[in-house]
């Protein structure tokens, strides 16, 4: 065992991110007992807490993904606890779920992201849904995306590419979630940029280009072992790798994330990448882009994030988390 | 949304926070736990090198004997043993059934909606599956008649007929008496074969089992048996009782596929029956899923909103509610779950994509609170997926 402690990964609870969540904890629990760290995994849940408070461990490294894992909920209560944890603080974790705020941060910092229009369920009701449709169509034009506000995995998601098939995604994205965000569909390459901090500043992970088979980045596609094909690093040139990273570690910095992220952009034809999202517990499946980065980077997935839970640890009685 | 995406709503489904109105399971805890450990003890003990011993492929004889014994109960009381084979639950008595039957293209009819794995059984041989609406009183003769004409018209291979007639999953439907001959002649004249698969017969909430098809047509109907509702679905024992001809094909498949069914599990079966008071146990679990049937019934008349309809089951597990034209139960799932509450959409019980705006509900697992209380909060959330719809003029 190492003098690191008892390490907890925090996994599962009740978003339909669940699976995936557990399997990264899985994986991560698995990945750190190999290299002797003691560490646990705990599905949250009512038992969560008391056992917390029963039996602290020495630092958590969360990886619950979607609602109450990424918008910053888990990670409050943990401050409530003052156990250190792996990632950004919960103000962070806030900004950076919202897909919305996310993206208007960042392109305040310069970098590119697609053309995008945010509306409440409500709105729709209020002021009449086929007036606004029209009007999104003639602002955005078509094909758009329509994503929850915030969620992940693709949850909720639809590529819509005739006006008449809006109103059913909306319905479809207001199943997750009470806002959605409509976003012109950028044709190009994608990828995910894995950024990661271990107390030297953040550093981008090489560029994992994602190619579906069936074409679209779904639910399916991402976590069933071989329907997409992964590149790392993605097959783009030099200085659009570059700019890629660039955008991603400005992405981490102006959202004040810590330890770790992960940005998906999309390269458009003239070769800028454009910012999609960012991820503030990306997943570590078998199939998830940000281990493939540490593995492209030739980094040992098992030591980074022993490193990270290290680090976290040393902030201990520093600041909150 | 994709099926991948449902079945990661339903790994949420399966947390305890949520009321899942969702899964068939039976709740095995009200069993008498230390009857089941006494019988299993004891059969280790006294025929300990038989039951971890190979069996034949066509199962355990004395078990058979028992089982035409609870055949009975439901009026088949010309059952013999030799007719029979004992499968691991009875969807291995189906998927044998399906090998021996169905080649590539051939057809099935089954009642629409109908089991949920009796389609992936069939659509994994690579059937067609064509389905025959029910109404109040079960399968339509006079549907199922036009549907093997125009087939026939067609040119297509219609092997089989499959239903649930009694207590139906998902319909909670229970087929009439006289429909029970006509849909027997129906077949019988197109030279289709009916399987009944009857895992809920005897789980009649007004005390008189309902008699099986099998009982009044020997030569036209293959019965589908388990013990998985009546004592305990880990025990996975089931059967299959079919004419002469049709058993002996099922021996060999099941001799193909496993070689022997479980010695253990079937002497463990075998033994409850003769020592233990099951029948007494059957009437237990009936009046606890009648209980259970009743607090979904009020609150389904509480909670829904007009323009709702649902069935109203005699027997078995299940509630099939019908929500108004334009409401999508696959797409809502997920606002359900974030209200905590699970169902099935109605669309997986159809191989043509219907069922868009109904769901199944189970009745047989949460406790009447628990029932009560996850009726109560779909009610909202089928009245916030009414408003949407309404929101983006998608109601007719």
């Amino acid at each position: 065992m190492t003098d690191l402690g008892r390490v907890l990964i925090l996994a599962g609870g009740l978003s339909p991110e669940r699976e995936v969540s557990l399997h990264s904890g899985g994986k991560l629990r698995d990945a750190l007992t190999r290299i002797g760290v003691e560490a646990d995994l705990a599905d949250v849940d009512a038992a969560t807490l008391p056992a917390l408070a029963a039996d602290p461990p020495d630092v958590v490294f969360p990886v619950l993904h979607g609602t109450s894992g990424e918008d910053g909920t888990i990670r409050e209560v943990l401050d409530l606890y003052d156990l250190p944890y792996v990632g950004a603080l919960p103000p962070a974790c806030r900004v950076a779920f919202d897909k919305a705020t996310a993206k208007a941060a960042v392109k305040a910092a310069g970098v590119a992201t697609p053309e995008a229009v945010t509306l409440p369920r409500e709105a729709f009701h209020d002021l009449g849904a086929a007036a606004l449709i029209e009007r999104i169509v003639a602002r955005l034009g078509l094909p758009v995306v329509v994503k929850p506000r915030a969620g992940g995995s693709a949850f909720g998601v639809t590529r819509v590419e005739e006006a008449g098939g809006l109103a059913e995604a909306l319905m479809s994205c207001f199943g997750y979630h009470d806002s959605a965000l409509i976003e012109q569909a950028v044709a190009g390459v994608e990828i995910a940029v894995g950024v990661l901090d271990t107390g030297e500043g953040p550093v981008a992970l090489p560029a994992v280009e994602i190619e579906p088979r069936a074409g679209v980045y779904d639910y399916a596609a991402r976590y069933t072992a071989g329907a997409t094909s992964f590149f790392t690093p993605a097959r783009l040139s030099e200085e659009i790798l570059r700019a890629a990273a660039e955008a991603a570690v400005t992405a981490h910095r102006v959202l004040g994330l810590r330890d770790l992220s992960r940005t998906d952009l999309i390269v458009d034809g003239d070769g800028v990448a454009q910012f999609l999202e960012v991820n503030v517990a990306p997943g570590m499946t078998d199939t998830s882009t940000w281990p493939m980065g540490l593995h492209a980077a030739g980094l040992d997935f098992a030591v980074v994030c022993r490193d990270l839970a290290a680090h976290a640890s040393g902030r201990r009685g520093a600041a909150r988390g | 949304m994709i099926a991948s995406e449902v079945r990661a709503l339903f790994a949420v489904a399966s947390r305890p926070e949520i009321v899942s109105l969702a899964g068939g399971m039976p709740p095995v805890d009200v069993l008498p736990l230390d009857a089941v450990a006494a019988t299993v003890s004891e059969l280790v003990l006294s025929r300990g090198a038989v039951a971890l011993q190979y069996g034949s492929a066509q199962g355990d004889p004395g078990l058979r004997a028992r089982i035409c014994d609870v055949m009975a109960m439901e009026g088949i009381t010309d059952a013999h043993p030799d007719n029979m084979v004992v499968t691991a639950g009875s969807q291995q008595a189906l998927d044998l059934l399906t090998r021996v039957f169905i080649d590539p293209g051939d057809v099935v009819v089954t009642e629409g909606p109908t089991y949920v794995t009796a389609i992936n059984t069939f659509a994994a041989y690579e059937a067609r599956i064509v389905h025959v609406p029910m109404d109040g009183d079960g399968l339509s003769p006079a549907a199922l008649a036009e549907t093997l004409s125009r087939l026939a018209a067609e040119g297509a291979r219609v092997k089989l007929l499959y239903t649930v007639p009694t207590f139906q999953n998902p319909g909670g439907i229970t087929l009439t008496p006289p429909r029970r001959a006509e849909v027997i002649e129906v077949c019988r004249r197109a030279g289709v074969l009916v399987v009944e698969d009857n895992p809920y017969g005897l789980l009649s909430f007004t005390g008189e089992p309902v008699r099986a098809m099998r009982a009044d047509a020997p030569d036209d109907v293959v019965y589908l048996g388990s013990f998985s509702k009546t004592l305990a679905p880990g025990l996975r024992v089931g059967w299959a009782l079919a004419p002469p001809a049709v058993t002996a094909r099922l021996v060999l498949a099941a001799e193909s596929a496993i070689l022997s069914q479980s010695m253990f599990t079937q002497l463990a079966v075998e033994r409850y029956l003769a020592t233990q008071p099951w029948a007494e146990q059957v009437k237990a679990f009936r009046e606890m899923y009648r209980e259970r049937r009743d607090a979904m019934l009020d609150a389904l008349d509480e909670a829904m909103p007009p323009g709702a309809t649902w069935t109203r089951p005699d027997g078995g597990f299940f509630v099939w509610v019908t929500l108004p034209d334009g409401v999508n139960t696959k797409a809502m799932l997920p606002r359900a779950i974030a209200a905590r509450v699970a169902y099935v959409p109605g669309i997986g019980f159809y191989a043509d994509g219907s069922g868009g705006t109904s769901m199944r509900l189970s009745y047989c697992y949460p406790s009447p609170e628990r029932i009560r209380e996850g009726v109560g909060r779909l009610g909202g959330v089928v009245r916030d997926e009414l408003a949407l719809r309404d929101t983006f003029g998608s109601r007719p």
